[in-house]
Protein backbone atom coordinates (compact mmCIF):
# COMPACT_ATOMS: atom_id res chain seq x y z
CA UNK A 1 0.00 0.00 0.00
CA UNK A 2 3.50 2.52 0.89
CA UNK A 3 3.98 2.88 -3.04
CA UNK A 4 0.49 3.34 -3.84
CA UNK A 5 0.02 6.31 -2.06
CA UNK A 6 3.29 7.52 -2.30
CA UNK A 7 2.53 7.56 -5.62
CA UNK A 8 -0.32 9.04 -5.43
CA UNK A 9 1.10 12.17 -3.42
CA UNK A 10 3.79 12.30 -6.28
CA UNK A 11 0.76 12.98 -8.79
CA UNK A 12 -1.04 15.17 -6.48
CA UNK A 13 2.30 17.35 -5.60
CA UNK A 14 1.70 20.75 -7.12
CA UNK A 15 4.62 21.64 -9.81
CA UNK A 16 7.53 22.95 -8.26
CA UNK A 17 8.22 26.68 -8.45
CA UNK A 18 10.11 27.95 -10.72
CA UNK A 19 13.40 29.20 -10.16
CA UNK A 20 12.04 32.95 -11.00
CA UNK A 21 9.66 32.81 -8.27
CA UNK A 22 12.11 32.22 -5.28
CA UNK A 23 15.09 34.02 -6.86
CA UNK A 24 16.29 37.23 -8.19
CA UNK A 25 19.42 37.52 -10.04
CA UNK A 26 21.62 40.65 -8.92
CA UNK A 27 21.43 42.82 -12.28
CA UNK A 28 24.96 43.72 -11.92
CA UNK A 29 26.89 41.26 -10.24
CA UNK A 30 24.38 38.23 -11.42
CA UNK A 31 24.56 37.02 -8.08
CA UNK A 32 21.35 34.73 -6.78
CA UNK A 33 19.19 36.47 -4.15
CA UNK A 34 16.18 34.81 -2.23
CA UNK A 35 12.94 36.83 -3.23
CA UNK A 36 12.40 37.78 0.55
CA UNK A 37 15.57 38.74 1.13
CA UNK A 38 15.92 41.32 -1.86
CA UNK A 39 12.38 42.71 -0.53
CA UNK A 40 13.69 43.23 3.03
CA UNK A 41 17.02 44.68 1.67
CA UNK A 42 14.86 47.48 0.03
CA UNK A 43 16.19 45.76 -3.40
CA UNK A 44 19.88 46.30 -2.51
CA UNK A 45 22.35 43.31 -3.55
CA UNK A 46 23.65 42.05 -0.27
CA UNK A 47 26.85 41.04 -2.18
CA UNK A 48 27.67 44.37 -4.62
CA UNK A 49 25.81 46.66 -2.72
CA UNK A 50 23.98 47.15 -6.09
CA UNK A 51 20.60 49.51 -5.44
CA UNK A 52 17.86 48.83 -7.87
CA UNK A 53 15.72 51.47 -9.28
CA UNK A 54 12.60 52.16 -7.17
CA UNK A 55 8.86 53.01 -7.55
CA UNK A 56 7.80 56.19 -6.01
CA UNK A 57 5.33 54.39 -3.60
CA UNK A 58 9.01 52.46 -2.62
CA UNK A 59 10.42 55.31 -1.86
CA UNK A 60 7.54 56.48 0.41
CA UNK A 61 7.92 53.53 2.45
CA UNK A 62 11.21 53.28 2.71
CA UNK A 63 12.15 56.92 3.21
CA UNK A 64 8.81 58.22 5.43
CA UNK A 65 7.36 57.87 8.47
CA UNK A 66 3.97 54.87 8.04
CA UNK A 67 1.28 56.83 7.47
CA UNK A 68 2.28 60.51 7.05
CA UNK A 69 2.53 60.61 3.59
CA UNK A 70 0.25 63.50 1.92
CA UNK A 71 -0.22 63.56 -1.54
CA UNK A 72 -0.36 66.82 -3.23
CA UNK A 73 -0.36 68.68 -7.21
CA UNK A 74 -1.99 64.91 -7.69
CA UNK A 75 -3.57 66.36 -10.72
CA UNK A 76 -0.89 67.99 -12.48
CA UNK A 77 -0.43 66.34 -15.73
CA UNK A 78 1.89 65.93 -18.80
CA UNK A 79 1.05 68.23 -21.27
CA UNK A 80 1.68 68.15 -25.18
CA UNK A 81 2.46 71.80 -25.93
CA UNK A 82 4.16 71.21 -29.46
CA UNK A 83 1.46 68.20 -30.59
CA UNK A 84 4.87 66.73 -30.64
CA UNK A 85 4.85 63.54 -32.90
CA UNK A 86 8.12 61.24 -33.64
CA UNK A 87 9.10 57.90 -35.92
CA UNK A 88 6.86 55.79 -33.38
CA UNK A 89 3.41 58.00 -32.99
CA UNK A 90 2.37 61.08 -31.09
CA UNK A 91 3.84 61.92 -27.50
CA UNK A 92 0.21 61.86 -26.26
CA UNK A 93 -0.14 58.12 -27.35
CA UNK A 94 3.45 57.47 -25.66
CA UNK A 95 2.63 59.79 -22.38
CA UNK A 96 -0.88 57.65 -21.92
CA UNK A 97 0.93 54.49 -22.01
CA UNK A 98 3.37 55.40 -19.00
CA UNK A 99 0.25 56.65 -17.24
CA UNK A 100 -1.79 53.74 -17.19
CA UNK A 101 2.10 51.47 -17.05
CA UNK A 102 2.81 53.71 -13.93
CA UNK A 103 -1.00 54.81 -12.63
CA UNK A 104 1.21 58.34 -12.40
CA UNK A 105 0.54 61.37 -14.66
CA UNK A 106 3.96 62.80 -14.20
CA UNK A 107 7.47 61.83 -14.04
CA UNK A 108 7.27 63.06 -9.95
CA UNK A 109 5.01 62.69 -7.09
CA UNK A 110 4.84 65.38 -4.73
CA UNK A 111 3.62 65.83 -0.91
CA UNK A 112 4.14 65.94 2.57
CA UNK A 113 5.11 63.40 5.49
CA UNK A 114 7.12 62.89 8.45
CA UNK A 115 10.58 61.62 8.55
CA UNK A 116 11.44 60.54 11.86
CA UNK A 117 8.98 62.71 12.99
CA UNK A 118 9.97 66.28 10.82
CA UNK A 119 7.43 67.09 8.73
CA UNK A 120 8.93 67.49 5.02
CA UNK A 121 8.34 68.48 1.83
CA UNK A 122 9.07 66.08 -0.51
CA UNK A 123 9.55 65.33 -4.42
CA UNK A 124 10.34 61.83 -6.10
CA UNK A 125 10.85 61.32 -8.94
CA UNK A 126 10.14 58.24 -11.09
CA UNK A 127 12.00 56.84 -13.70
CA UNK A 128 9.71 54.54 -14.83
CA UNK A 129 7.44 57.04 -15.86
CA UNK A 130 9.38 58.08 -19.73
CA UNK A 131 12.66 57.69 -17.85
CA UNK A 132 12.39 60.21 -15.00
CA UNK A 133 12.13 63.28 -17.61
CA UNK A 134 11.60 66.12 -16.77
CA UNK A 135 8.68 68.04 -18.66
CA UNK A 136 5.88 70.66 -18.09
CA UNK A 137 4.38 68.69 -15.27
CA UNK A 138 7.31 67.32 -13.77
CA UNK A 139 8.76 71.22 -13.23
CA UNK A 140 5.35 72.39 -12.01
CA UNK A 141 5.04 69.88 -9.34
CA UNK A 142 8.59 70.47 -8.19
CA UNK A 143 7.87 74.12 -8.48
CA UNK A 144 4.42 74.15 -6.32
CA UNK A 145 6.09 71.92 -3.60
CA UNK A 146 9.06 74.34 -2.64
CA UNK A 147 6.10 76.88 -2.70
CA UNK A 148 4.20 74.71 -0.36
CA UNK A 149 7.59 74.11 1.70
CA UNK A 150 8.03 78.12 2.03
CA UNK A 151 4.20 78.44 3.27
CA UNK A 152 4.24 75.87 5.54
CA UNK A 153 8.31 76.57 6.89
CA UNK A 154 8.95 73.00 5.98
CA UNK A 155 12.60 71.47 4.49
CA UNK A 156 12.28 70.64 1.11
CA UNK A 157 13.65 67.09 -0.05
CA UNK A 158 14.15 65.87 -3.91
CA UNK A 159 14.96 62.91 -4.75
CA UNK A 160 16.20 62.81 -8.75
CA UNK A 161 15.61 59.54 -10.95
CA UNK A 162 15.74 60.78 -14.33
CA UNK A 163 17.63 61.00 -18.19
CA UNK A 164 17.16 64.60 -18.31
CA UNK A 165 14.58 66.90 -19.92
CA UNK A 166 11.77 65.78 -22.04
CA UNK A 167 12.90 66.45 -25.58
CA UNK A 168 8.58 65.77 -26.56
CA UNK A 169 7.95 68.83 -24.97
CA UNK A 170 10.69 70.77 -26.81
CA UNK A 171 11.69 74.05 -25.18
CA UNK A 172 9.02 73.86 -22.43
CA UNK A 173 10.66 70.91 -20.87
CA UNK A 174 14.05 72.91 -21.05
CA UNK A 175 12.48 75.77 -19.64
CA UNK A 176 11.55 73.64 -16.89
CA UNK A 177 15.28 74.02 -15.40
CA UNK A 178 14.96 77.93 -14.51
CA UNK A 179 11.58 77.67 -13.53
CA UNK A 180 12.57 74.68 -10.57
CA UNK A 181 15.56 76.98 -9.93
CA UNK A 182 13.91 80.03 -9.50
CA UNK A 183 11.57 78.17 -7.01
CA UNK A 184 14.65 76.79 -4.88
CA UNK A 185 15.58 80.49 -4.85
CA UNK A 186 12.86 81.61 -3.02
CA UNK A 187 13.10 78.77 -0.67
CA UNK A 188 16.59 79.88 -0.01
CA UNK A 189 15.47 83.64 0.28
CA UNK A 190 13.06 81.96 2.94
CA UNK A 191 16.10 80.00 4.54
CA UNK A 192 14.70 77.02 4.74
CA UNK A 193 17.21 73.55 4.39
CA UNK A 194 17.02 72.25 0.23
CA UNK A 195 18.45 68.50 0.43
CA UNK A 196 18.60 66.78 -2.67
CA UNK A 197 19.22 62.77 -3.66
CA UNK A 198 20.41 61.78 -6.28
CA UNK A 199 19.44 58.33 -7.25
CA UNK A 200 20.46 56.30 -10.24
CA UNK A 201 20.47 57.84 -13.21
CA UNK A 202 20.69 61.92 -12.01
CA UNK A 203 21.72 63.06 -15.69
CA UNK A 204 21.02 65.91 -18.13
CA UNK A 205 18.82 68.62 -17.55
CA UNK A 206 18.29 67.11 -13.68
CA UNK A 207 21.72 67.47 -13.17
CA UNK A 208 21.92 70.81 -14.74
CA UNK A 209 19.20 72.09 -12.34
CA UNK A 210 17.39 71.29 -9.38
CA UNK A 211 19.50 68.08 -8.17
CA UNK A 212 22.93 70.49 -8.30
CA UNK A 213 22.03 73.33 -6.45
CA UNK A 214 21.12 71.05 -3.04
CA UNK A 215 22.36 72.83 0.26
CA UNK A 216 23.37 69.41 1.01
CA UNK A 217 23.90 66.61 -1.86
CA UNK A 218 23.49 62.62 -1.07
CA UNK A 219 24.03 60.13 -3.56
CA UNK A 220 22.75 56.20 -3.73
CA UNK A 221 25.74 54.00 -4.47
CA UNK A 222 27.14 54.13 -7.65
CA UNK A 223 24.29 55.76 -8.90
CA UNK A 224 25.04 57.25 -12.79
CA UNK A 225 24.98 61.33 -12.03
CA UNK A 226 26.26 63.30 -14.94
CA UNK A 227 25.45 66.09 -17.05
CA UNK A 228 26.36 64.83 -21.14
CA UNK A 229 26.45 61.47 -22.01
CA UNK A 230 29.35 58.73 -22.02
CA UNK A 231 29.01 58.24 -25.71
CA UNK A 232 29.11 61.27 -26.47
CA UNK A 233 31.85 62.57 -24.09
CA UNK A 234 33.50 59.45 -26.01
CA UNK A 235 32.76 60.57 -29.43
CA UNK A 236 34.19 64.54 -28.53
CA UNK A 237 37.15 63.43 -27.03
CA UNK A 238 38.41 60.76 -28.84
CA UNK A 239 39.28 58.82 -25.76
CA UNK A 240 37.89 55.44 -23.69
CA UNK A 241 36.12 56.92 -20.28
CA UNK A 242 37.35 55.26 -16.56
CA UNK A 243 34.88 52.27 -15.67
CA UNK A 244 33.98 54.55 -12.64
CA UNK A 245 32.93 57.87 -14.56
CA UNK A 246 30.02 59.49 -13.36
CA UNK A 247 29.25 57.35 -10.78
CA UNK A 248 28.21 58.75 -7.64
CA UNK A 249 31.93 57.69 -6.12
CA UNK A 250 33.66 59.65 -8.77
CA UNK A 251 31.09 62.86 -7.74
CA UNK A 252 32.31 62.53 -3.98
CA UNK A 253 35.96 62.66 -5.48
CA UNK A 254 35.25 65.59 -7.31
CA UNK A 255 33.81 67.38 -4.80
CA UNK A 256 30.01 67.74 -6.07
CA UNK A 257 28.29 65.11 -3.66
CA UNK A 258 28.81 65.27 0.11
CA UNK A 259 27.89 61.49 0.90
CA UNK A 260 27.19 58.37 -0.72
CA UNK A 261 24.66 56.69 1.43
CA UNK A 262 23.13 53.50 1.57
CA UNK A 263 19.15 52.89 1.16
CA UNK A 264 18.72 51.50 4.25
CA UNK A 265 20.33 54.44 6.32
CA UNK A 266 18.73 57.15 4.08
CA UNK A 267 16.01 58.16 6.64
CA UNK A 268 18.18 57.94 9.77
CA UNK A 269 20.76 60.01 8.18
CA UNK A 270 18.07 62.61 7.05
CA UNK A 271 16.55 63.45 10.38
CA UNK A 272 20.04 63.54 11.92
CA UNK A 273 21.07 66.14 8.98
CA UNK A 274 17.37 68.26 9.51
CA UNK A 275 18.13 68.56 13.09
CA UNK A 276 21.80 70.60 12.53
CA UNK A 277 19.26 72.35 10.14
CA UNK A 278 16.99 73.53 12.98
CA UNK A 279 14.37 71.08 11.67
CA UNK A 280 12.36 69.35 14.40
CA UNK B 1 29.01 80.71 -48.96
CA UNK B 2 25.70 79.97 -50.15
CA UNK B 3 23.68 77.39 -48.49
CA UNK B 4 21.91 74.34 -50.59
CA UNK B 5 18.66 76.10 -50.49
CA UNK B 6 20.06 78.97 -51.57
CA UNK B 7 21.19 77.36 -55.37
CA UNK B 8 18.61 79.90 -57.06
CA UNK B 9 20.03 82.70 -55.71
CA UNK B 10 23.72 81.60 -56.11
CA UNK B 11 22.99 80.83 -59.89
CA UNK B 12 21.84 84.77 -60.24
CA UNK B 13 24.69 85.98 -58.37
CA UNK B 14 26.88 83.93 -60.94
CA UNK B 15 25.02 85.48 -63.78
CA UNK B 16 25.42 88.91 -62.25
CA UNK B 17 29.10 88.07 -62.08
CA UNK B 18 29.36 87.01 -65.47
CA UNK B 19 27.88 89.85 -66.94
CA UNK B 20 30.03 92.42 -64.44
CA UNK B 21 33.29 90.75 -66.07
CA UNK B 22 31.99 91.06 -69.60
CA UNK B 23 30.75 94.63 -69.40
CA UNK B 24 32.94 96.35 -67.13
CA UNK B 25 31.47 99.44 -67.40
CA UNK B 26 27.67 99.16 -68.96
CA UNK B 27 25.70 101.59 -70.65
CA UNK B 28 22.06 102.05 -71.25
CA UNK B 29 19.73 98.59 -71.79
CA UNK B 30 23.13 97.06 -69.81
CA UNK B 31 22.39 99.05 -66.83
CA UNK B 32 19.04 98.04 -66.76
CA UNK B 33 19.89 94.28 -67.65
CA UNK B 34 21.91 94.56 -64.49
CA UNK B 35 19.46 96.29 -62.58
CA UNK B 36 16.77 93.48 -63.61
CA UNK B 37 19.18 91.29 -62.14
CA UNK B 38 19.88 92.53 -59.02
CA UNK B 39 16.20 92.51 -58.99
CA UNK B 40 15.52 89.34 -59.76
CA UNK B 41 17.74 88.37 -56.70
CA UNK B 42 16.44 90.27 -54.48
CA UNK B 43 12.78 88.94 -54.96
CA UNK B 44 14.53 85.38 -54.70
CA UNK B 45 15.75 85.82 -51.84
CA UNK B 46 13.05 87.52 -50.31
CA UNK B 47 10.72 84.75 -51.86
CA UNK B 48 13.22 81.71 -50.11
CA UNK B 49 13.66 83.81 -46.78
CA UNK B 50 10.18 84.69 -46.47
CA UNK B 51 9.31 80.41 -45.74
CA UNK B 52 12.78 79.11 -44.34
CA UNK B 53 11.76 75.14 -42.94
CA UNK B 54 12.57 75.08 -39.11
CA UNK B 55 15.63 72.70 -40.88
CA UNK B 56 16.93 75.71 -43.28
CA UNK B 57 16.50 77.89 -40.66
CA UNK B 58 19.19 76.08 -38.22
CA UNK B 59 21.18 76.33 -41.26
CA UNK B 60 21.25 79.84 -41.04
CA UNK B 61 21.56 80.05 -37.38
CA UNK B 62 25.23 78.17 -37.78
CA UNK B 63 26.42 79.85 -40.98
CA UNK B 64 29.78 80.09 -40.90
CA UNK B 65 29.18 84.30 -41.39
CA UNK B 66 26.51 84.91 -38.81
CA UNK B 67 27.65 87.56 -36.77
CA UNK B 68 28.80 86.68 -33.60
CA UNK B 69 29.31 88.12 -30.06
CA UNK B 70 32.40 90.71 -30.76
CA UNK B 71 30.60 91.67 -34.04
CA UNK B 72 27.67 92.22 -31.29
CA UNK B 73 29.91 94.29 -29.30
CA UNK B 74 31.59 96.02 -32.31
CA UNK B 75 28.40 96.72 -34.07
CA UNK B 76 26.57 98.07 -30.50
CA UNK B 77 29.18 99.09 -28.30
CA UNK B 78 31.17 102.68 -28.10
CA UNK B 79 33.50 100.67 -25.02
CA UNK B 80 34.00 97.80 -24.27
CA UNK B 81 36.34 96.30 -21.15
CA UNK B 82 36.99 92.85 -21.62
CA UNK B 83 37.19 90.56 -18.19
CA UNK B 84 38.58 87.51 -17.56
CA UNK B 85 38.53 84.40 -15.56
CA UNK B 86 36.24 82.63 -13.27
CA UNK B 87 38.68 83.66 -10.03
CA UNK B 88 38.61 79.74 -9.45
CA UNK B 89 39.88 77.65 -12.00
CA UNK B 90 40.60 79.60 -15.56
CA UNK B 91 39.49 81.94 -17.88
CA UNK B 92 37.31 80.03 -20.77
CA UNK B 93 37.86 81.64 -23.98
CA UNK B 94 34.16 80.50 -25.05
CA UNK B 95 32.23 82.76 -23.18
CA UNK B 96 33.88 86.43 -22.70
CA UNK B 97 32.26 89.31 -20.88
CA UNK B 98 33.11 92.93 -19.91
CA UNK B 99 32.00 95.96 -19.24
CA UNK B 100 29.99 97.88 -21.91
CA UNK B 101 28.51 101.30 -23.24
CA UNK B 102 25.38 100.98 -25.46
CA UNK B 103 24.71 104.60 -26.25
CA UNK B 104 24.28 105.79 -22.94
CA UNK B 105 23.81 102.75 -20.54
CA UNK B 106 26.62 100.83 -19.09
CA UNK B 107 25.64 97.18 -18.87
CA UNK B 108 27.90 93.93 -18.47
CA UNK B 109 27.75 92.30 -21.69
CA UNK B 110 28.43 88.22 -21.73
CA UNK B 111 28.11 85.96 -23.86
CA UNK B 112 29.41 82.75 -25.90
CA UNK B 113 32.16 83.08 -28.50
CA UNK B 114 32.51 80.60 -31.33
CA UNK B 115 35.27 81.66 -32.96
CA UNK B 116 35.88 82.99 -36.93
CA UNK B 117 39.23 81.49 -37.81
CA UNK B 118 40.12 77.66 -36.98
CA UNK B 119 42.77 78.76 -34.39
CA UNK B 120 40.21 80.58 -32.81
CA UNK B 121 37.21 78.16 -32.61
CA UNK B 122 39.56 75.63 -31.59
CA UNK B 123 40.97 77.73 -28.78
CA UNK B 124 36.84 78.63 -27.73
CA UNK B 125 35.56 75.30 -28.08
CA UNK B 126 33.00 75.76 -30.93
CA UNK B 127 31.17 78.41 -28.37
CA UNK B 128 30.68 74.93 -26.16
CA UNK B 129 31.60 76.60 -23.04
CA UNK B 130 32.87 74.31 -19.81
CA UNK B 131 31.87 75.23 -16.44
CA UNK B 132 34.99 78.13 -15.75
CA UNK B 133 32.82 79.50 -18.43
CA UNK B 134 29.21 79.54 -17.02
CA UNK B 135 31.22 80.40 -13.53
CA UNK B 136 33.11 83.49 -15.45
CA UNK B 137 29.82 84.61 -16.46
CA UNK B 138 28.39 84.16 -13.29
CA UNK B 139 31.10 86.38 -11.68
CA UNK B 140 30.29 89.08 -13.96
CA UNK B 141 27.08 88.71 -13.79
CA UNK B 142 27.33 89.32 -9.54
CA UNK B 143 29.44 92.07 -10.27
CA UNK B 144 26.72 94.32 -12.27
CA UNK B 145 24.43 93.16 -9.56
CA UNK B 146 26.88 94.98 -7.23
CA UNK B 147 27.38 97.90 -10.04
CA UNK B 148 23.83 98.46 -10.24
CA UNK B 149 24.03 97.84 -13.60
CA UNK B 150 22.08 95.79 -16.48
CA UNK B 151 23.49 92.72 -17.65
CA UNK B 152 22.79 91.74 -21.55
CA UNK B 153 24.01 88.58 -22.73
CA UNK B 154 24.40 87.17 -26.02
CA UNK B 155 23.45 83.50 -26.84
CA UNK B 156 25.19 81.04 -29.62
CA UNK B 157 26.12 77.71 -28.94
CA UNK B 158 25.71 73.96 -29.77
CA UNK B 159 25.76 73.25 -26.19
CA UNK B 160 28.04 73.13 -23.31
CA UNK B 161 30.84 71.36 -23.93
CA UNK B 162 30.74 68.04 -22.95
CA UNK B 163 34.51 66.68 -21.92
CA UNK B 164 35.56 64.81 -19.03
CA UNK B 165 37.07 67.60 -17.55
CA UNK B 166 33.89 69.73 -17.97
CA UNK B 167 32.22 67.04 -16.41
CA UNK B 168 34.71 66.48 -13.62
CA UNK B 169 34.93 70.07 -12.66
CA UNK B 170 31.11 69.90 -12.45
CA UNK B 171 29.50 71.22 -16.22
CA UNK B 172 26.25 70.25 -14.09
CA UNK B 173 26.81 72.19 -10.96
CA UNK B 174 27.70 75.21 -13.12
CA UNK B 175 24.45 75.70 -15.36
CA UNK B 176 22.10 75.11 -12.50
CA UNK B 177 24.19 77.67 -9.70
CA UNK B 178 23.62 80.07 -12.85
CA UNK B 179 19.89 79.38 -13.22
CA UNK B 180 19.47 79.65 -9.53
CA UNK B 181 21.36 82.95 -9.09
CA UNK B 182 20.32 84.66 -12.40
CA UNK B 183 16.57 83.92 -10.59
CA UNK B 184 17.23 85.88 -8.23
CA UNK B 185 20.00 88.90 -9.42
CA UNK B 186 18.66 92.18 -8.49
CA UNK B 187 19.79 93.77 -11.91
CA UNK B 188 17.88 93.74 -15.03
CA UNK B 189 19.14 91.01 -17.18
CA UNK B 190 17.87 91.37 -21.11
CA UNK B 191 19.03 87.28 -23.21
CA UNK B 192 19.35 87.58 -26.58
CA UNK B 193 19.47 84.34 -28.75
CA UNK B 194 21.79 85.61 -31.83
CA UNK B 195 22.52 82.06 -33.26
CA UNK B 196 22.16 78.94 -31.74
CA UNK B 197 20.22 78.25 -28.07
CA UNK B 198 21.51 75.02 -28.08
CA UNK B 199 20.02 73.07 -24.43
CA UNK B 200 21.89 73.60 -20.75
CA UNK B 201 24.93 75.41 -22.32
CA UNK B 202 22.14 78.57 -23.80
CA UNK B 203 19.61 78.50 -20.59
CA UNK B 204 22.86 79.16 -18.78
CA UNK B 205 23.03 82.54 -19.31
CA UNK B 206 19.69 82.82 -20.49
CA UNK B 207 17.46 83.87 -17.39
CA UNK B 208 16.23 87.13 -18.42
CA UNK B 209 13.54 89.74 -17.53
CA UNK B 210 13.48 90.02 -21.20
CA UNK B 211 14.23 87.38 -23.45
CA UNK B 212 14.96 88.36 -27.16
CA UNK B 213 16.19 86.73 -30.23
CA UNK B 214 16.73 87.43 -33.86
CA UNK B 215 14.33 85.93 -36.41
CA UNK B 216 16.49 83.47 -37.92
CA UNK B 217 18.08 81.87 -34.53
CA UNK B 218 16.72 78.82 -33.29
CA UNK B 219 16.36 77.94 -29.46
CA UNK B 220 15.72 74.16 -28.64
CA UNK B 221 16.15 71.76 -25.49
CA UNK B 222 18.14 69.44 -27.98
CA UNK B 223 19.86 69.71 -31.47
CA UNK B 224 17.71 68.01 -33.74
CA UNK B 225 19.95 65.75 -35.27
CA UNK B 226 20.37 64.74 -31.52
CA UNK B 227 17.05 64.44 -31.55
CA UNK B 228 16.65 62.64 -34.76
CA UNK B 229 19.18 59.81 -33.54
CA UNK B 230 17.18 59.33 -30.29
CA UNK B 231 13.78 59.02 -30.90
CA UNK B 232 13.60 58.21 -35.26
CA UNK B 233 16.59 56.29 -34.15
CA UNK B 234 18.13 57.79 -37.53
CA UNK B 235 20.51 60.95 -37.58
CA UNK B 236 19.54 61.80 -41.02
CA UNK B 237 15.78 62.53 -40.05
CA UNK B 238 16.81 65.81 -38.51
CA UNK B 239 14.37 67.98 -40.66
CA UNK B 240 11.57 66.37 -38.95
CA UNK B 241 13.08 66.78 -35.76
CA UNK B 242 13.41 70.39 -36.44
CA UNK B 243 9.71 70.56 -37.01
CA UNK B 244 8.51 68.76 -34.68
CA UNK B 245 10.53 70.82 -31.71
CA UNK B 246 9.40 73.88 -32.67
CA UNK B 247 12.47 75.76 -32.22
CA UNK B 248 11.92 79.01 -34.73
CA UNK B 249 11.35 82.68 -33.38
CA UNK B 250 7.79 82.21 -34.34
CA UNK B 251 7.37 79.54 -33.08
CA UNK B 252 8.95 80.62 -29.71
CA UNK B 253 6.93 83.32 -29.68
CA UNK B 254 3.43 81.82 -29.92
CA UNK B 255 4.64 79.38 -26.80
CA UNK B 256 5.78 82.76 -24.93
CA UNK B 257 9.36 81.37 -24.09
CA UNK B 258 10.58 84.88 -25.69
CA UNK B 259 9.07 88.50 -25.76
CA UNK B 260 10.64 90.18 -28.87
CA UNK B 261 11.67 88.95 -32.33
CA UNK B 262 14.39 91.12 -33.75
CA UNK B 263 14.02 91.03 -38.06
CA UNK B 264 17.15 90.39 -39.62
CA UNK B 265 17.33 92.00 -43.39
CA UNK B 266 16.28 90.00 -46.00
CA UNK B 267 18.69 86.67 -46.55
CA UNK B 268 19.74 86.88 -43.17
CA UNK B 269 21.94 88.53 -40.76
CA UNK B 270 25.10 87.08 -41.87
CA UNK B 271 24.21 89.13 -45.27
CA UNK B 272 23.93 92.59 -43.61
CA UNK B 273 25.75 93.13 -40.43
CA UNK B 274 25.00 96.91 -40.65
CA UNK B 275 21.17 96.70 -40.67
CA UNK B 276 21.09 94.07 -38.28
CA UNK B 277 23.17 95.79 -35.63
CA UNK B 278 20.92 98.71 -35.80
CA UNK B 279 18.02 96.81 -35.72
CA UNK B 280 19.27 94.84 -32.47
CA UNK B 281 20.60 98.53 -31.28
CA UNK B 282 16.70 99.67 -31.30
CA UNK B 283 15.20 96.82 -29.88
CA UNK B 284 18.00 96.21 -26.84
CA UNK B 285 17.73 100.18 -25.97
CA UNK B 286 14.32 100.20 -25.78
CA UNK B 287 14.11 97.09 -23.26
CA UNK B 288 17.10 98.62 -21.34
CA UNK B 289 15.50 102.16 -20.84
CA UNK B 290 12.31 100.51 -19.38
CA UNK B 291 13.86 97.86 -17.23
CA UNK B 292 15.95 100.33 -15.84
CA UNK B 293 13.18 102.01 -13.92
CA UNK B 294 12.02 98.96 -12.35
CA UNK B 295 12.98 98.23 -8.65
CA UNK B 296 15.14 95.16 -8.14
CA UNK B 297 12.99 93.68 -5.94
CA UNK B 298 9.83 94.41 -8.48
CA UNK B 299 12.57 92.60 -11.22
CA UNK B 300 12.99 89.40 -9.24
CA UNK B 301 9.33 89.21 -8.95
CA UNK B 302 8.30 89.36 -12.11
CA UNK B 303 11.22 87.39 -13.48
CA UNK B 304 9.87 84.54 -11.09
CA UNK B 305 6.07 84.82 -12.42
CA UNK B 306 7.57 85.08 -15.74
CA UNK B 307 9.49 81.44 -15.43
CA UNK B 308 7.43 80.17 -13.35
CA UNK B 309 4.14 80.33 -15.65
CA UNK B 310 6.52 78.58 -18.41
CA UNK B 311 4.68 75.08 -18.87
CA UNK B 312 1.71 75.77 -16.85
CA UNK B 313 -1.65 75.26 -19.16
CA UNK B 314 -4.38 74.84 -16.38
Amino acid sequence: MAWFHKSKEIAAKPESPKKEDIWIQCPSCKAHIYKDEWGKNLKVCDRCHFHERLTWKERVDVLLDEGTFVELNAKVSWNDPLKFSDSKGPYAEKAVENCEKTGMKESVATGAGKINGIKVAIAIMDFRFMGGSLASGTGEKILQTALYAIRHKLPYIILSASGGARMHEGIISLMQMPKTCAALAQLREANLPYISIMTDPTTGGVSASFAMVGDIHIAEPRSLIGFAGRRVIEETIKQKLPEDFQTAEYLVDHGFVDMIVHRKDMKDMLSKILKYAGCR
Amino acid sequence: MSLDFEKDVAEIECRIEEFKAKNPEPTGALVKELNRLEMERADKLKEIYSSLTPWQTVQVARHPERPLIRDFINGLCSEFIELHGDRLFGDDRGMIGGFATIENHRVMVIGHQKGKELDEKIKCNFGQACPEGYRKALRLMKLAEKFHIPVVTFIDTPGAFPGRDAEERGQAEAIARNLLEMAALKTPVIAIVTGEGGSGGAIGIGVGDVVLMLSNAVYSVISPEGCASILWRDGTKAAEAANALKITAKSLLQLKIIDEIIPEPVGGAHRDFVTTMKTTKKVLLKHLTSLEKVSPRKLTSRRFDKFAAMGRFK
